[in-house]
């Protein structure tokens, strides 16, 4: 090079400092996320018109009130977070059962065997062949269902939306197959469904699902109140019993809850437009 | 030779690093070949656990992408930060300290996700005590490798070369998106719950996502074309110009793209229509740089006849130039309609994993074992074993899948007369069969080419003394 010490334009400046060629690839690559991602958080549209009401994580959503499940959540005298809806209760003959919430109510958090049935989906990997996304086609809605929409995944860290269907989406598979045939299907797949790839979890049935990794207790205490800190709402008296809830079951039990609650929560209109 | 001069670079850890990328890429087309086997055959599911195809197809991604991926990034960056600055690396001591923890990641990554411990996030599956060592691991080797350009004597070095740019861009971006994505709340020592679920979540996830194919596998070996192509034709590079342009427009556009994984999803629609464009508008940039790449042999085409190394390189080139048009394509809504969810996709990233990432690798690795060992290859006619096996290899691969995968597509959407859809689920599955057959046949092949490669590596190692010795003594 011919030139002395100072730099002939911008090019040649980074060229020469590391430090600035650093600065400004940094900004360069940065752009996109602010203009692509932090819009996702602040616009109404992005999450179907669902919003956070207050820090407990209350939602309500006034144009398509049918999407979520709204209760409110206040601090009783002794400061516990208390709802005037119980999302499930240990009933007469002591099962842990669905309290106030009835199917189509719109979408609410998961039960304690739920959350551990979807700890499961992620621990096999399902999401790898599995898509919980239905795009707006004709034959994507004759197959599958309606079309999915962000408030029915908003509870969901991380989201299972999949990017890979070797086998069907499952978003709306809750309710679709009895929990008999889900047992069945989990067993040997190809038993039920004879051109089946899938392979066989018979390790489900024989595990309880309090037990973890190692043989260390699953505490769905602690998932339960990491999940209200990222905004899922849950009363302190469901946080205490997500343990109890959980009892006796067996990991093949938690993972059919998971799959039989897909897509169930929310009664959509067909008449109306969700998606722009 | 004065055998008790000092070395003039810190080639240790760059040897680790090479033979460790090697292994590894044996590893991972192993694990490969056996997941896609599964899928033809799921009997070789065998109900144990930690092989079931979902876990094993991660175990094969971390792999090849991070481990033997990673590895070659690691390796080609020590190796030519030192020759393009003139310096030995800034802290030989870190290096090694970070190549080692990097072993140690990379292998509780695979094991980890055996035992099911994942946080469920595609491509970052590392649960968070491993997270934090990866990200650790690739925040000390940009360390290193910014303060070892930063200690070049600029009288003689006044200007870092272009493989610099690319390298350095890839350590910031990866470290970065790695460490936004994988932000998460722990509830046991093997799981964690992320920050960003939904909507948001699926953004930031392909945002990382479609950047590890971005930045990793393609900003940080395109450094190693920049710097490799030139060495082997031994021409200088193409164009100057074109590489400033290829440089910035990918540090720019890249990270825009992963929203084309989410068309048609929750995801609104303006979101992923701005991917999709900026997807369309990087093949120019990108076939500008293949380009580059490939004018650099003007003159010199006739080599390509007789150097097999050159061969792998300008093969992984048509492969880069090949892919980058594909893959806007696919990101155009009307195409992802129909590519989305199915085999395609896999025939997409496999046409850039095995014909471009790999086959610049190979060819990259080839041509430092010369020079870290100081020896010709133990088998020149080895090496061109390999490069039909590779070659052959990837293209049954991927022909398997892009009929495969449209003709998934095209079952999925199809209607009979009377108006219903035509195929159920599982005939459609049924129909993949001979595909999945012929494609696991695809990825054997192309895993024998990496034993021929391991072999011959070895080979060359071990035979590197004696043979220098035989050929001091013929000379003499």
């Amino acid at each position: 090079m011919s030139d002395d010490q100072k730099p002939k334009n911008i090019q040649d400046m980074f060229e020469r400092n590391i430090f600035a060629l650093l600065t400004a690839t940094a900004l360069a690559f940065s752009i996109a996320g602010i203009v692509e991602i932090v819009p996702l958080f602040h616009l109404k549209s992005a999450t179907d018109y669902t919003e956070k009401t207050d820090q407990y994580g209350n939602v309500k959503n006034e144009r398509f009130p049918e999407l979520v499940w709204e209760r409110t959540f206040t601090e009783d005298a002794n400061g516990k977070l208390v709802s005037e809806k119980a999302l499930y209760k240990e009933d007469s003959n002591g099962n842990w059962v669905l309290a106030d919430w009835k199917v189509g109510d719109g979408v609410r958090p998961y039960t304690p065997l739920e959350l551990a049935g979807r700890d499961l989906y992620v621990r096999e990997g399902c999401y790898i062949c599995h898509s919980q996304m239905i795009r707006p086609f004709r034959d994507e809605r004759e197959r599958y269902g309606h079309y999915s929409l962000a408030t029915e995944s908003m509870y969901d860290f991380p989201m299972q939306w999949g990017s890979k269907r070797t086998g069907p989406d499952l978003a709306r598979l809750g309710g679709k197959y009895s929990d008999e045939w889900h047992v069945m299907h989990l067993l040997r797949p190809q038993d039920v469904v004879p051109e089946s790839v899938m392979p066989a979890y018979p390790w489900l049935a024989d595990k309880l699902i309090s037990e973890d990794f190692f043989g260390t207790e699953r505490d769905m205490t602690t998932r339960l109140s990491v999940m209200r800190m990222l905004g899922v709402p849950y009363t302190d008296e469901e946080i205490a019993n997500a343990n109890k809830a959980i009892e006796g079951f067996t990991e093949m039990d938690a993972m059919v809850a998971y799959l039989q609650v897909l897509g169930t929560m929310v009664k959509l209109d067909d008449s109306k437009v969700y998606r722009q | 030779m004065d055998t008790t001069a000092k070395p003039q670079y810190d080639d240790g850890v760059v040897k680790y690093l090479t033979v460790g990328a090697v292994v590894f890429l044996v590893l991972g087309t192993f694990f490969g070949t056996f997941a896609a086997s599964q899928l033809a055959w799921p009997a070789l599911n065998f109900d144990i656990a930690e092989i079931t195809f979902a876990r094993l197809r991660v175990i094969h991604t971390n792999t090849v992408i991070f481990a033997f991926g990673g590895m070659t990034l690691m390796a080609t960056a020590f190796y030519t930060v030192q020759r393009t600055n003139g310096v030995k690396l800034w802290s030989n001591g870190l290096a090694w300290w970070t190549a080692i923890l990097f072993t140690i990641g990379l292998l509780a990554t695979v094991l980890s996700i055996g035992l099911g411990i994942t946080t469920g996030k595609e491509y970052h599956e590392q649960e968070w005590p491993i997270a934090i060592a990866i990200a650790l691991v690739w925040t000390l080797y940009t360390f290193n490798f910014v303060l070892t350009i930063a200690s070049r004597n600029k009288e003689t070095h006044s200007h870092v070369y272009v493989s610099n740019w690319f390298f350095m861009g890839m350590m910031i971006a990866i470290t970065y998106l790695y460490v936004i994505n994988g932000l998460a709340i722990p509830v046991s020592l093997f799981q964690s719950y992320t920050l960003f679920g939904g909507v948001q979540g699926a953004m930031i996830q392909w945002w990382w996502g479609h950047n590890a194919v971005g930045f990793f596998l393609t900003a940080g070996f395109l450094a190693i074309m920049y710097y490799f192509v030139p060495k082997q034709a031994q021409r200088p590079i193409y164009s100057y110009r074109l590489s400033v342009i290829h440089f910035w427009a990918l540090m720019f556009g890249y990270v825009w793209l992963g929203a084309h994984h989410l068309q048609y999803t929750a995801l609104p629609d303006w979101t992923g229509s701005l991917g999709a464009v900026i997807s369309l508008a990087m093949i120019i940039p990108s076939w500008g740089g293949a380009l580059n790449g490939m004018l650099t042999l003007s003159g010199a085409w006739d080599r390509l006849r007789t150097d097999y190394i050159l061969r792998f390189l300008i093969m992984s080139l048509a492969f880069y130039a090949m892919s980058t048009f594909e893959g806007p394509v696919m990101a155009a809504k009307s195409v992802n309609a129909l590519s989305h969810y199915t085999d395609w996709t896999i025939g997409h990233v496999h046409s850039g994993a095995l014909g471009w990432v790999a086959m610049v690798s190979i060819g990259a690795i080839y041509h430092m074992v010369m020079k870290l060992w100081k020896t010709e290859m133990y088998s020149m006619q080895l090496i061109n074993i390999h490069f039909w096996l590779a070659t052959i290899g990837t293209v049954f691969y991927i022909v398997a899948m892009w009929v495969s995968g449209i003709m998934q597509g095209l079952m999925w959407r199809a209607y009979d007369e009377y108006g219903t859809l035509a195929y159920t689920f599982a005939e459609s599955v049924a129909a993949m069969h001979p595909y999945y057959v012929m494609r696991a046949f695809g990825g054997f092949i192309f895993f024998l080419g990496a034993v021929v490669m391991l072999y011959n590596i070895v080979m060359t190692i071990r035979t590197a003394e004696a043979r220098s010795a035989n050929r001091a003594e013929a000379v003499a």
